[in-house]
């Protein structure tokens, strides 16, 4: 028999085959139960031990070259098929994707979580207390008895009554009634950051009736104004990320600290906002006053059911939004309180802008 | 406080520059806000003779100017003045110069074709006055090239802000004494020579108000005459900021700038009787020298006649008695008023004067008679006249206060060595006197120092702050400790959760409009509302998040923006126990406008529904660790919701863990806000509190080997029956097998009855130990209709 000849022929017609239907009618036609190639495979039996011998392998050769053949024209065709399926499916991926909204974290919530993190680390626990406090808490535990001038100066909001206990109520106008609330409930030492809402009578482009801020209280044996420079320096060294953070302590006068120090900052103008760093007096730079502090005042620590002879230490108030403005470089103060989207979209912060110590605390845009 | 430098340096000898004085004043607590130094704005400007005047080729207005500047060769400049004239002496501004008024920088430039070398300047220009007819004619023997702020004489003045507790330092010679013991100088004594006078006092003076007024002290002076005060106190009182009016106003102004004392003096002839420091009666009124009427009570101590109140004590003398250009015998008064009282009586009356501020803050009582003696001899000097005795009433009020202080102290509360001599010199130049056991006594003008802590500042502040060194806290071993609270963890966590979920934070007013604040009133919960709130549009504190969210939302559609998507997390104000507040944690969410706009793929915008604001809800729940999959969603989100698209979620049937749904048109319309508006709000306040696991190790936990079963079943029941309430009738056929089951069709229509709804449920059955079998299907198959029968749910064929 002349095998090459049929397969050749058989080779022909696949590679002819036009489309998988035709591809399968040929494999039914040739290797099926009653196909041509099938048929020869069946006269093997019929032959005698040599014959078979010498024919069969080429038959089983027959037969693998047009299977190998129908295998290689269907994947051929199907390729083909595929290839222009896909063709068909080509879509216009410069059309816009489906929009997913991406929401932000205000600055002051921002700055907060920083100045936790920060303070975790010098070991400050947070602390907090009501906004809406009696005047002991707010006024006469930190020194400031009922006809002190410096009452004057805060610009107080009252409320409408008073308390079962006939104490006045008034929103804090400083966060430091929480060093008294903090003293009396957990003692000494203590070393405490509480930060929040505050609110003083006053508007304008650099004040808001209502505003946030920081305070910090270290109460142990033998802490003196050296523990407080240096806790700030570090402090506002690691907020700013800068080493060259210069601070200048002025005397100043607060009620509830004694000696009471007011802190400046060195800074310099650079695109029209303040940067801070280096020293005020260095060339083309200025002071800036920061916050107020000072060691506690005997007075304030006996309020808080500490004794003074015993224990020292200092406490200091700093506003957050300011921090956040200088940091972040907002210029306006009452945008904070707008709820506009689309400031938030610029000045807020991702959810996942966490403050860490060992990704830094701060985060660029 | 103004003052100028000419003044400081009457009382303290020094040679140091205004740079170095500042750096002082602000190293020892007296903080410097401004320095007006004339000398600085006068730079370039110097005397100048015109030493010929010829017309200008191309102006007919401008003359061409030959000046002597006291250079070698002459300068030309082109002026315009028309009293500009050979000979005259005037003042040239030269190139590189910036003109005082308006700030123009000067340059050789060419007038008409004519180059011109600086200006020849008016009075108006140089800042000096109002004149601008010429250019200023100075005496012919004024000395040309000096420099005009040399020749002018320019004082530069200081603006420093005083802290309350240093009224001592409300006086000019209360800074020097500061700035001569921080080593700036030396302190002159005070120039006070007692006058004696030459005929007793005519005027009976007395207190009846021992605590409001203990010292009284007056004498009368005669035959003076009240004109104009002289130029050298007139410029004193202008840089100090105060108008002059009349030599004894001035006189009276001059003591209590210069010393940090008032005084008052009144004109006699409108006294008639004693003079007597008493309590107001209820009724009485006074009308004051600011032309205002104030009513007095009996809390308030005033100086009287026999016909009435002449003199709100210590913060403003009466109109009435006030000193005239007609007066010529007057009543000095010179007395120590009580601070407390000062500072009650001035806030009832809403009074403020450079008095009160002195005498609230504590004037040194030490200084009656000192501060009469010098009023007098100045008036003598000025005014004129003969001087009485002096007429004393009350006594010398404050006992010296002493303080037992040890000079270890500065070091263990300043953190800076400073030696004890050292100290005890600081002290001294600041008028305290130390004894040989350092007990410190307070001169009688430092009423602020009380403890030994007030001495260590005083050494501190002058040995200079800037002495201290950094020294580090101690700090713990190893790594630092965890610090948060737990709720402090859940606000950050659902902050970050809702920015996650793209809402963007807002900080709002914790302050609304009451009517904003009663939309949102919880009932049997009265708003707190300010007593002296800044606007009436921030009187009441907000007891719910949402407005001041809606108000936000409200500017935002307003300014056209599509959507807004904000929350806020922070505290609502009610009412707690004892009188006191209770201010609760809670967070709100508001959707508004667009939840996605329209697009080529999802066609129109789609707009927020309550189910949107549903998954916020049990999103964030589940973040603050609520057991979100297990709560009731119940009625009665408050009228301010859509009653039939609003619930609560909820731990129980009591307590109330959230709020979520459509806003109520009405709501809408108050808050100005086109809707749809869906809203959330999470009491978290209501959370269980929760222990923290004793440890980070979860429970143990392997997936199932074997592969979940789904099943679905459609249910016919009734329209009203809630899903919820199916999918919990279900889920209870088998607590064990089915760890799912979801409605993912809801079908009313054809094919199914009239009042009913077809509910269609997918099930998900996880197999334990072994494979279910046909059996086992079908039997929880079965528990599961006739738990959904039960309801009346009928399994659809």
């Amino acid at each position: 028999m002349d095998y090459e000849g049929i397969g050749t022929e058989a080779r022909e017609r696949i590679t002819a085959a036009q489309d998988l239907p035709a591809v399968e009618a040929l494999r039914i036609a040739l290797l099926g139960k009653a196909g041509s190639i099938s048929a020869l495979l069946k006269t093997l039996g019929g032959m005698s031990p040599e014959a078979r011998a010498s024919e069969g392998p080429r038959i089983h050769a027959l037969r693998e070259g047009v299977t190998a053949a129908l295998t290689a024209r269907k994947d051929a065709l199907e390729g083909a098929a595929l290839e222009q399926r896909l063709a068909a499916e080509r879509i216009d991926l410069t059309l816009p994707a489906p929009l997913t909204p991406r929401g932000t974290v205000h600055p002051v919530s921002q700055v907060m979580d920083e100045l936790a993190e920060i303070f975790a680390d010098l070991g400050f626990a947070v602390a907090s207390g009501p906004e809406i406090e009696d005047d002991w808490h707010n006024f006469t535990a930190l020194n400031m008895p009922e006809s002190h001038p410096a009452r004057a100066m805060h610009d107080t909001f009252y409320l409408e009554g008073e308390t079962d206990d006939h104490r006045a109520l008034l929103l804090r106008t400083h966060t430091s009634p929480v060093q008294i609330r903090s003293m009396l409930a957990d003692g000494a030492p203590l070393r405490i950051i509480a930060p929040g809402r505050v609110y003083r009578s006053d508007s304008d482009a650099t004040h808001t009736p209502m505003f946030h801020q920081i305070e910090g209280l270290v109460i142990d044996k033998g802490i003196h104004l050296g523990h407080l420079k240096w806790t700030l320096e570090t402090f506002l060294k690691a907020f700013f990320e800068r080493d060259d953070i210069v601070l200048r302590l002025r005397p100043s006068y607060f009620p509830f600290t004694e000696p009471s120090v007011e802190i400046d900052t060195g800074y310099s103008w650079q695109d029209g906002r303040r940067v801070v760093g280096g020293s005020g007096d260095a060339p083309g730079h200025s002071w800036m006053e920061l916050l107020g502090s000072g060691m506690i005042n005997a007075r304030v620590l006996a309020a808080g059911g500490l004794d003074p002879d015993q224990w020292q230490g200092f406490a200091f108030g700093v506003g957050v939004d300011r921090l956040a403005m200088l940091k972040y470089g907002m210029s306006d103060l009452r945008a904070f309180f707008d709820g506009d989207a689309r400031w938030a979209a610029h000045y807020g912060f991702a959810a996942l802008d966490v403050p860490t110590l060992s990704a830094g605390v701060g985060a660029r845009p | 406080m103004k003052f100028a430098l000419s003044w400081l340096k009457d009382y303290l000898e020094t040679d140091a520059d205004v740079a170095a004085i500042a750096a002082r004043l602000n190293a020892i607590g007296l903080e410097v806000e401004g320095i007006d130094d004339p000398a600085a704005r006068l730079v370039g400007f110097c005397v100048a003779r015109i030493i010929s005047a010829g017309p200008h080729p191309g102006a007919d207005k401008l003359q061409v100017l030959s000046i002597d500047a006291g250079g070698p060769d002459p300068l030309q400049v082109v002026c315009g003045a028309p009293n500009a004239r050979a000979g005259l002496v005037g003042v040239l501004g030269l190139p590189g110069a910036v003109v005082p008024a308006g700030g123009m920088a000067l340059k050789v430039a060419a007038v008409r074709g004519i180059e011109s070398h600086g200006m020849m300047c008016s009075a108006r220009e140089m800042g000096l006055g109002d004149s601008h007819e010429g250019i200023i004619e100075l005496p012919a023997d004024a000395p040309v090239g000096t420099a005009f702020a040399d020749y002018h004489g320019a004082d530069p003045v200081f603006d420093i802000s005083i802290t309350p507790n240093r009224p001592d330092c409300m006086g000019v010679y209360g800074i020097a004494r500061d700035l001569a013991a921080a080593g700036l100088g030396r302190l002159k004594p005070i120039a006070a020579r007692a006058v004696a006078g030459t005929f007793a006092c005519p005027v009976p003076i007395r207190t009846d108000d021992a605590k409001g007024c203990p010292a009284f002290y007056g004498r009368v002076i005669r035959g003076l005459r009240n004109g104009a005060s002289p130029e050298w106190l007139q410029t004193r009182l202008k840089s100090a900021g105060q108008r002059p009016i009349s030599a004894l106003v001035d006189i009276t102004n001059y003591l209590m700038l210069g010393y940090g004392r008032p005084a008052h003096a009144y004109d006699l002839a409108k006294l008639s009787g004693a003079v007597v420091a008493r309590r107001a009666r209820d009724g009485e009124s006074c009308t004051a020298l600011n032309g205002k009427t104030y009513a007095l009570d009996s809390s308030m101590t005033v100086i009287a006649d026999d016909a009435g109140v002449h003199d709100i004590a210590g913060i403003m003398g009466g109109e009435h008695s006030g000193c005239s250009a007609e007066t010529t015998d007057v009543l000095l008064e010179i007395a120590y008023f009580d601070p407390q009282c000062i500072a009650a009586t001035g806030r009832k009356l809403t009074l403020t004067s450079d008095a009160r501020a002195r005498f609230e803050r504590g004037v040194d009582p030490g200084f009656l008679d000192t501060g009469l003696d010098l009023l007098t001899a100045l008036i003598l000097e000025i005014c004129g006249g003969v001087a009485s005795e002096i007429a004393r009433a009350g006594a010398f009020p404050v006992a010296p206060h002493r303080v037992a202080y040890d000079p270890a102290l500065a070091e263990r509360l300043g953190g800076v060595a400073i030696a004890p001599d050292e100290q005890q010199r600081i002290l001294a130049a600041l008028g305290f006197t130390v004894d040989d056991a350092w007990a410190v006594t307070a001169p009688s003008w430092r009423p602020d120092i009380v403890g030994p802590a007030d001495i260590v500042e005083e050494v501190v502040r002058i040995h200079g702050l800037d002495r201290i060194a950094s020294v580090a806290l101690p700090r713990v071993d190893g790594v630092a400790r965890p610090t948060a609270t737990p709720l402090q963890k859940l606000e950050r966590r659902l902050r970050r959760a809702a920015a996650a979920r793209g809402a963007n934070e807002a900080v709002t007013w914790s302050f609304l409009p009451p009517a904003d604040a009663e939309v949102f009133a919880v009932a049997d919960n009265a708003l707190w509302l300010l007593a002296n709130p800044i606007s009436e549009d921030m009187k009441a504190m907000r007891p719910s998040l949402l407005p001041g969210l809606l108000r936000a939302a409200a500017r935002g559609q307003a300014r056209g923006s599509g959507a807004s998507r904000l929350f806020e997390i922070g505290r609502r104000y009610l009412r707690g126990p004892g009188g006191r507040s209770n201010e609760a944690l809670s967070l709100a969410l508001v959707l508004t406008g667009e939840k996605g706009p329209r697009g080529w793929a999802s066609g129109k915008a789609a707009l927020f529904d309550a189910y949107d604001a549903k998954a916020e809800a049990l999103a964030l729940l589940a973040e603050a660790g609520a057991p979100a999959e297990n709560l009731l969603v119940m009625g009665e989100a408050g009228a301010q919701f859509h009653p039939g698209q609003s619930a609560t979620l909820r731990l129980g049937p009591k307590v109330v863990l959230a709020r979520f749904g459509m806003l109520h048109p009405a709501t809408l319309r108050h808050f100005d806000l086109d809707g749809p508006v869906a809203a959330v709000e999470l009491f978290l306040d209501a959370l269980p509190a929760r222990k923290p696991a004793a440890s980070f190790a979860r429970a143990s936990y392997a997936p199932p080997a074997l592969q979940a079963v789904t099943r679905d079943f459609a249910f016919l029941v009734s329209a009203a029956l809630p899903a919820g309430d199916l999918l919990r009738a279900v889920r209870m056929a088998d607590k064990g097998l089915i760890v799912g089951a979801r409605v993912f069709d809801d079908f009313r229509g054809p094919g199914v009855p009239e009042g009913q709804k077809s509910l269609a449920l997918e099930v998900t059955l996880q197999p334990g130990d072994k494979s279910f079998a046909e059996a086992d299907l079908k039997a929880i198959a079965e528990r599961i209709v006739a738990s959904a029968g039960k309801l009346g749910g009928v399994l659809r064929g």
